[in-house]
C-alpha cells in the first residue's frame, strides 16, 4: 500500500516508518512545519526535521516537509488563546490531531495518491462486533494515546494506521536501536509543542496574546486568601501555585469566575460533583443513546471510570472531582479496549 | 527521465568548469598568500581569473573582491559601505539583502504589481541620511529586470551621500551586467548560478570605501580576510567567461523554450496566469499561479514525476514559506500560495519542457479535483 507517514523527528514515528516499510509498504515520509516561533524545543524545530529527514534516509524512503504553519496558528494556537483567555482548559495536541494531522495532512495525502496515513501514536485501529471501525488503546497502557485520538470518525479510520500502537514503548525503543536510527534514546517531547519553558513560558506566551486578570483567591466562604497574577492560567481543580500556603489541608480551585477576578479555592470534597456537562461530542460510529453505561476517561492517562451516558452529560457511578471545561471525556466501550465517541467538558 | 527546471536555484556545473579547478583541487594546492612556487602558481592563477571577472563585470581588476557567495557579497555591500548611514532596499530584494539591511538604520521601498521596484516610493525615502541603496537587477523569483538606470538618477537628485549596490545574482545569465549595472558602484554575483561551483562570489566595489566584515589576514586588500577557494575562484572565472561569450545565444534559446512552457501550460491548464510581463522577465523564468492548488501539494507531484520546480523559498526546515516578494507586488495569500517557478539555464532541452507541459495538466487536475 502507498502510505504517508509523518515523522515527527521522535523515536514512535521513526520506528513507524521502519515498521511499514518492513511489511512491504510503499512509504513516504512527511514532516509537518507547524509553528515557527522562539519555541525551538518544539515539535517542529528544524533539529526535529533534521531527525526525521535523517531517518528516512536511513531507511531507503524520501522525506518531504509541509508547511502548515497558518492552519496551526489559526485551528490549534488561536484556539489554545481564546480557550485560556475564556478560563478554559484546553488540549492543543487533541485540536492538532483533529484539525491539522487527520484533517489538513489527512487530505493531502489523499489528494496526492497515498491509500493511508500512518503517525506514530500509541493507539490502534480494531474492527468492533459492528463492522465499525474504532480507535483502540494502544498496546503499552503507560504510553496510550487514544485519548487524544477520540474524534477520529469512520471516513478517518479507514485510512489510518498507527503502526506503533501493537508493541510496548520499550520494544518501540529497541526496534529503534536494533535498525541503528539517529532517534533511539531521543527525550520524550513535552507537552506543548509551541510554548518552551514550562509554567513561565506558558505565562510569557498568553501574557503576549491576551490580558492576564489578576484575580483573588477566595475560600468557599468568601475570604480573601491571596492573589495570583493570572486568572487565566488557573485550571479547575489545581491545586499548587495560588500563593495560598500554609499549613492546614490542601486547597484546590473549586471555582473561577471567568467573567470576573475571583478564584474560588475548597477542600477536596468540594470539588466532587455526580455528572459532568457536555459540549458537543465526536462519534467514532453510531451515537450512543442516553441512558447507556460507559467507561469514561477524562485525561490523557487517568484511569476510566463507570458512568452513565445522558445526551448532554455523563452521570458518574460515584461522584468525581469536576472535570475542567474544555478537557475532553472520552468514552469507552465496557471491556475498555476502544474509543466510542467523546466531548469537551462543558 | 527527469526535467531539471530550477536553475534559479542552482545550475549544474559546466563541465570545462570542472576541468578547469580540477589541477587545482589535487596537484596544485598552494596557499595563494604564500611565497614560495607552489604559492606562486595559485596566486597567478586567482589574478588571472580576478581578471576575467573585471572584465564580465565591468570594472578594474582592483575593483573585484572574492568572496563565499552571494549572501556574502550582498552583506559586505550593504554593512560594509553604511558607515552610520541609513541603508535603503526594495522590498523584493533577496533575503540576503532583506536581512542585512533590517539589521540596522533602515528603510524599505514598495514594489508594484509587475514585481518591479516602485520608483515613487523610492523617491519618498530617499534623503541625505541615507548611504546605501540596494535594488536587485534582476528578481530571482520572478525574473523581472529593474529600471536600475532610474534609481542611479533618483540617487543623484534625493540621496547624495547614498551608493547604489546592486544584487545582480539572477541577472548574469541573461544580462550583460558590465552594461547592466554600470551605474552602480557595488554589484554581487555568485557563481554557481551560471555553471560554476557553490561558494565562491564576487563584490564589484568602485570608489567605495567598504568596512571589513571579517577580519585575519587581510586578503583582498583587507576587506575580506581568509584564505581564498582557489579551485572556486578558477571555476567561477572560467563559467563567467563561457557565460559571457555565449550568453545571446543561450538567452535567444532558452526564451524560445520559455515561451514553449509558458503558452503550453496557459494553453493546456485551465486557470493557469502568469506572474510578471514576459517582455519584462529574464529569458529563463517562468513564473506562474494555478487557481485554486497549493504548490506544496503540486510540488510533490512534480517531484514524483522528475520535475524539478520551485515555490517561495524554503525556510531552514526545508518548509515552504509564502513569498515575501509575491506578497510585496501585491498577490494575496492564496495567490502566493498557488504560484511555482520553473527556471531555465543553459541546459534546458526541449525534452524536459515537454516533460513539463506532459505532467502539469494532470497533476493540477487532480489536485483541483481531490
Amino acid at each position: 500500500m502507498r502510505v504517508m507517514c509523518a515523522m515527527s523527528g521522535g523515536v514512535d514515528s521513526s520506528v513507524a516508518a521502519a515498521m511499514l516499510l518492513e511489511e512491504g509498504h510503499d512509504v513516504t515520509g512527511v514532516t509537518l512545519k507547524l509553528w515557527g516561533g522562539a519555541s525551538d524545543s518544539g515539535c517542529c524545530s528544524v533539529s526535529d526535521v533534521e531527525d526525521a529527514r535523517r531517518v528516512a534516509q536511513q531507511l531507503g524512503i524520501a522525506h518531504h516537509v509541509f508547511n502548515f504553519g497558518e492552519d496551526f496558528d489559526r485551528d490549534v494556537v488561536d484556539l489554545y488563546v481564546s480557550e485560556h483567555a475564556a478560563s478554559r482548559t484546553p488540549n492543543p495536541c487533541i485540536e492538532c490531531n483533529r484539525s491539522i494531522k487527520f484533517a489538513r495532512l489527512l487530505e493531502r495525502a489523499r489528494a496526492l495518491g497515498f491509500e493511508a496515513l500512518a503517525t506514530g501514536h500509541h493507539a490502534t485501529v480494531v474492527t468492533d462486533s459492528t463492522g465499525h471501525l474504532r480507535v483502540g488503546r494502544g498496546a503499552d497502557m503507560q504510553k496510550d494515546q487514544s485519548y487524544v485520538l477520540h474524534m477520529l470518525e469512520q471516513s478517518q479510520l479507514v485510512s489510518t494506521m498507527f503502526p506503533v500502537g501493537s508493541i510496548t514503548k520499550a520494544e518501540v525503543r529497541r526496534r529503534a536501536g536494533a535498525r541503528g536510527l539517529r532517534t533511539a534514546q531521543k527525550a520524550e517531547s513535552q507537552e506543548v509543542c509551541f510554548i518552551a519553558g514550562g509554567s513561565a513560558g506558558r505565562r510569557a506566551f498568553l501574557g503576549d496574546r491576551i490580558g492576564l486578570t489578576p484575580s483573588r483567591v477566595v475560600d468557599t466562604a468568601g475570604n480573601e486568601l491571596g492573589r495570583v497574577p493570572a486568572r487565566e492560567l488557573v485550571t479547575l481543580g489545581q491545586r499548587r501555585g495560588l500563593a495560598v500556603g500554609g499549613a492546614g489541608e490542601p486547597r484546590y480551585v473549586v471555582d473561577i469566575d471567568a467573567a470576573g477576578d475571583t478564584i474560588t479555592v475548597g477542600r477536596p470534597e468540594d470539588l466532587l460533583a455526580d455528572t459532568t456537562p457536555l459540549g458537543t461530542v465526536t462519534w467514532s460510529a453510531d451515537p450512543l443513546v442516553g441512558g447507556t453505561p460507559v467507561l469514561v476517561q477524562t485525561s490523557a492517562h487517568g484511569h476510566p471510570a463507570s458512568a452513565v451516558f445522558r445526551e448532554n452529560a455523563v452521570s458518574w457511578d460515584d461522584a468525581r472531582p469536576r472535570v475542567a471545561p474544555g478537557q475532553s471525556v472520552v468514552f469507552y466501550d465496557s471491556t475498555n479496549q476502544f474509543v466510542l465517541g467523546g466531548a469537551p467538558a462543558a | 527521465m527527469t526535467a531539471y527546471l530550477d536553475h534559479g536555484a542552482t545550475t549544474p556545473l559546466r563541465p570545462a568548469v570542472f576541468a578547469a579547478m580540477e589541477p587545482w583541487l589535487t596537484e596544485q594546492f598552494g596557499n595563494p598568500s604564500g611565497s614560495h612556487a607552489f604559492a606562486r602558481r595559485a596566486k597567478q592563477a586567482v589574478e588571472e581569473s580576478r581578471d576575467v571577472m573585471a572584465e564580465v563585470l565591468g570594472c578594474r581588476p582592483a575593483e573585484v573582491i572574492f568572496t563565499s557567495g552571494g549572501t556574502e557579497a550582498d552583506n559586505l555591500a550593504v554593512l560594509g559601505a553604511r558607515g552610520k548611514g541609513t541603508v535603503v532596499c526594495s522590498a523584493i530584494e533577496h533575503d540576503a539583502v532583506l536581512a542585512a539591511t533590517r539589521s540596522v538604520e533602515h528603510r524599505i521601498a514598495a514594489a508594484t504589481r509587475a514585481g518591479t521596484i516602485d520608483l515613487d516610493s523610492l523617491a519618498g525615502v530617499l534623503d541625505d541620511s541615507v548611504t546605501v541603496v540596494s535594488i536587485m537587477l534582476v528578481n530571482n523569483e520572478v525574473g523581472t529586470v529593474q529600471p536600475l538606470a532610474d534609481v542611479a538618477d533618483l540617487l543623484s537628485s534625493k540621496a547624495p551621500n547614498a551608493v547604489l549596490h546592486t544584487d545582480a545574482v539572477a541577472a548574469f545569465p541573461w544580462l550583460d551586467v558590465a552594461t547592466a549595472a554600470g551605474c552602480a558602484s557595488l554589484v554581487s554575483v555568485t557563481a554557481h548560478k551560471f555553471g560554476g561551483p557553490k561558494g565562491v562570489g564576487a563584490l564589484v566595489a568602485r570608489d567605495v570605501t567598504l568596512a571589513a566584515r571579517q577580519l585575519g589576514g587581510g586578503q583582498e586588500r583587507g576587506v575580506r580576510s581568509g584564505t581564498l577557494n582557489v579551485a572556486g575562484i578558477i571555476g567561477m572565472a572560467t563559467a563567467a567567461r563561457i557565460t559571457a561569450d555565449t550568453r545571446p545565444a543561450t538567452a535567444r534559446r532558452v526564451a524560445r523554450l520559455r515561451d514553449r512552457l509558458a503558452d503550453g501550460l496557459i494553453e493546456s491548464v485551465p486557470g493557469c496566469t502568469e506572474t510578471a510581463k514576459r517582455i519584462e522577465q529574464v529569458p529563463g523564468n517562468c513564473h506562474v499561479r494555478f487557481d485554486g492548488i497549493e504548490n506544496e501539494a503540486l510540488l510533490f507531484l512534480l517531484d514524483e514525476a522528475g520535475i524539478c520546480a520551485s515555490a517561495g523559498s524554503a525556510c531552514a526546515s526545508g518548509a515552504m514559506e509564502p513569498s515575501h516578494v509575491l506578497t510585496a507586488m501585491g498577490l494575496s495569500n492564496a495567490e502566493a500560495l498557488s504560484s511555482i517557478r520553473f527556471t531555465l539555464g543553459h541546459t534546458t532541452t526541449e525534452d524536459e519542457v515537454d516533460l513539463a507541459l506532459k505532467a502539469l495538466p494532470d497533476a493540477v487536475a487532480r489536485l483541483r479535483k481531490a
